[in-house]
């Protein structure tokens, strides 16, 4: 009986996160699939197509565009993300004085809202007066345009992906200060080497977090939207910047296909459901629990 | 006590909310709630919104059953697009003209035909470019905001030293002004004439300046014609003859638009396609430059195009399910008379769109070519975006197409075969759904 009741309470103290779940997330989710096989453009009530969003999105050239550029920005951006914000975390977790300072610092730059960030970046990447090729001119090399020349404006935005690494690098950093001083201790014992420590026994270590990061990464990094949203509307020059996720804004928004882009939403679902399965299977059997 | 401890933190947040709402009422108390409110959403800020909110609270005080709740917001068409699904949509929102299709097609704005003969709002009261805006497919379905026509804007002084006291009249003349004013110096630009993608706004007028039509106002795409792949290859030929790269580098140095770095402000470009609007930025960012307004040059041979620009008009759209739509209708009807719209395009610094104009109304504008942006707005050859549901996707189509082209991607002959090939299914798509639908709702 008592079990009963406290059953009926736990369910009440539940029932607004349910609810929420249920007509923020569940509905959205199973009313985006049933019009991703609709005509539907937000203002009419959904007309069934079948496959057809499915197909043409097949045909459809700007949408091969925008899968390459977001592969190719997925690509570089998460390893270089992942190991910029370990060797971070790495060097923050050293014992030099001041280090309540260092962490501040590198933890910072990701608190700066995104929109903020990519007028920040418009600023240092511009071609002529940039901040950034003026430093790379003092020591005589001429900066592309990163912002004009469809061969850099990728590689600028994968470039200031790398200023984001700050929440990343926090988790490493806590990861680090749980790695058992007795297996370092033991190992330096067995003169291993500052590398054959780090390879042998803090990144196995520390591998958990690393995938749970890795899985973050990929899931953001094919979501890529609001800074080249601000910095290349529209993916310019020449749809060179647009990503998966802006072309799916314009086709739910500015073109009130909401179908489409329905439909467009459950492929990037299923390819990052499956990119995550793959990943993990992949890295599964690196990954060491110390307390298993 | 641990009770009443348990109880402090609760009410302190409760209290701090219903202080945090008392002040908030305090500050903006509801307006006469006797009244019937109406909303209504623009986009604009700053001194053009200011102008609109001056012409809101005279209609506000002009009678005491309906008051208009004003309200700017950004993205205006996105979130009136959204309300509107939702069910709850304003009852007038500031859109652009193009989209009139887009949100007509979608059955999402209120057709006026009968409300324009109940109030006088006739073809013969607006100015001919701009009453066509509002039409679609035999139907009113919009009324004028404030207006614009574009007008080749050009420096004084530079055009002087390179030895012309007058804006050029023909496309050739341009061209050849154009070479004789940019400069360039170790491979770098310096000074440019003109450039087709600065400030970029209009990248689907090229065509039309050289006769070219987009569609054929019925079910085609019409892209690649022999006037459209001038249009290309003029502007191909900017990147020719002074290299992409180079135009690319020198357009990275180009400023915001609002501010003194704007390329045309800083004497960065000569010659530059813009809006009535540009005198404000002018008086603001750099009052002592010299400046000039001329109807866009046209081809030699066809002087037929003399004088014929783009139209851009903001207009008002009365969305169907509204709440208060009869209040909604008094509004609009008290914005079309001649005080209330010479109001609002004095404070924005634009033309009216009504042909009756008032002497103090001329006599108030402060910009020396308001005639000229309003004499090409009766030019039969004007043009406004076709009136094509697809046109937000056709005209990006456009404007990446002509990136490529600037780039020197693409030739100009492929680029327009790219966009007939990838927007006339779109377009048969387009049609043959709505055809179906209506048919459906019959």
């Amino acid at each position: 009986m008592m079990r009963r009741k406290e059953a009926r309470a736990g369910f009440l103290f539940a029932l607004p996160w349910l609810f929420g779940l249920l007509a923020f997330m569940f509905y959205p989710l199973l009313m985006s699939l049933y019009y991703s096989f609709c005509d539907y453009s937000a203002l009419r009530s959904p007309v069934w197509i079948g496959t057809d969003n499915y197909a043409e999105l097949f045909h459809d050239e700007v949408f091969w565009t925008c899968v390459k550029n977001t592969l190719f920005y997925a690509c570089f951006s998460l390893p270089l993300g992942m190991a910029m914000a370990i060797g971070l975390a790495m060097l923050l977790n050293t014992n030099v004085k001041g280090m309540t300072v260092y962490r501040t610092i590198f933890f910072i730059p990701s608190l700066v809202p995104m929109v903020s960030l990519a007028m920040l970046w418009l600023w240092i990447l511009n071609g002529d007066y940039g901040v950034l090729n003026n430093a790379l001119a003092t020591f005589g090399i001429k900066g592309p345009n990163w912002l004009s020349d469809i061969a850099w404006t990728k590689p600028a935005l994968i470039l200031m992906s790398v200023w984001g690494v700050g929440n990343s690098m926090l988790i490493y950093l806590a990861s680090l200060q749980d790695v058992p001083t007795s297996l370092l201790e033991a190992s330096e014992l067995d003169g291993a080497s500052a590398w054959q420590k780090t390879r042998n026994v803090t990144l196995p270590m520390i591998s958990p977090v690393i995938q749970f990061n890795m899985v973050m990464g990929i899931i953001g990094s094919l979501q890529v939207f609001a800074i080249p949203f601000v910095m290349f509307p529209a993916g310019i020059p020449a749809r060179s910047t647009y990503f998966y996720a802006m072309y799916l804004y314009d086709n739910a928004f500015v073109y009130s296909r909401m179908g489409y882009a329905s439909a467009m939403g459950w492929i990037l679902f299923i390819v990052i459901l499956l990119l995550t399965l793959i990943a993990l299977k992949l890295s599964n059997k690196h990954v060491h629990y110390g307390g298993v | 006590m641990s009770k009443l401890s348990d109880l402090l933190i609760p009410g302190l947040i409760s209290l701090s909310l219903l202080a945090l709402v008392g002040t908030e009422l305090r500050a903006h108390p509801k307006e006469d709630a006797t009244r019937t409110h109406i909303a209504v959403w623009v986009g604009w800020s700053g001194f053009e919104y200011d102008a609109f909110q001056s012409v809101v609270n005279d209609y506000n005080k002009s009678q005491n059953k309906i008051f208009v709740d004003l309200l700017s917001i950004t993205g205006n068409s996105t979130k009136t697009l959204i309300s509107t699904s939702a069910g709850i949509p304003p009852e007038i929102s500031l859109l652009s003209g193009a989209e009139i299709p887009q949100f007509a097609d979608a059955g999402a704005i209120d057709v006026l035909d009968d409300e324009c003969k109940k109030h006088g709002w006739t073809q013969d009261k607006y100015v001919p470019g701009y009453w066509d805006v509002l039409q679609y497919q035999g139907h009113t379905m919009a009324l004028p905001a404030t207006p614009s026509t574009v007008a080749l804007h050009y420096n004084v002084d530079i055009l002087k030293r390179a030895g012309y006291a007058k804006p050029p009249e023909t496309l050739e003349e341009m061209d050849e002004m154009v070479n004789k004013i940019t400069t360039t110096e170790h491979g770098k630009v310096k000074l440019a004439g003109f450039l087709p993608q600065e400030p970029g706004w209009w990248t689907w007028c090229w065509g039309p300046f050289f006769g070219g039509q987009l569609w054929d106002g019925k079910s085609k795409i019409t892209m690649n014609t022999p006037e459209n792949l001038r249009a290309m290859k003029w502007v191909e030929s900017f990147s020719k003859r002074f290299g992409p790269a180079q135009i690319q580098s020198y357009k990275s140095g180009f400023g915001v638009f609002a501010s003194p770095q704007n390329a045309f402000l800083a004497d960065k470009v000569a010659m530059e396609i813009q809006g009535v609007w540009m005198h404000n930025f002018i008086q603001k960012y750099n009052p002592k430059l010299r400046w000039g307004a001329a109807p866009f040059p046209y081809p030699k041979d066809r002087p037929d195009l003399k004088g014929h620009t783009v139209i851009d008009q903001d207009i008002f759209v009365l969305l169907k399910n509204c709440k208060h739509r009869e209040e909604a209708i008094d509004f609009l009807d008290y914005l079309q008379h001649q005080g209330p719209m010479e109001k609002l395009c004095l404070g924005q610094k634009k033309s009216s769109p009504l042909r009756v104009k008032s002497p103090e109304f001329w006599a108030k504008q402060d910009n020396p070519y308001i005639h000229l942006f309003d004499d090409m707005a009766y030019h039969k050859g004007s043009f406004a975006t076709p009136k094509i549901g697809i046109w937000a996707e056709y005209g990006a189509e456009i404007a990446s197409v002509l990136d490529e082209v600037s780039l020197l991607q693409t030739t100009p002959e492929d680029a327009l075969k790219a966009i007939d090939a990838r927007m006339q299914p779109k377009l048969d798509q387009y049609l043959s759904r709505l055809e179906k639908r209506r048919k459906a709702e019959k």
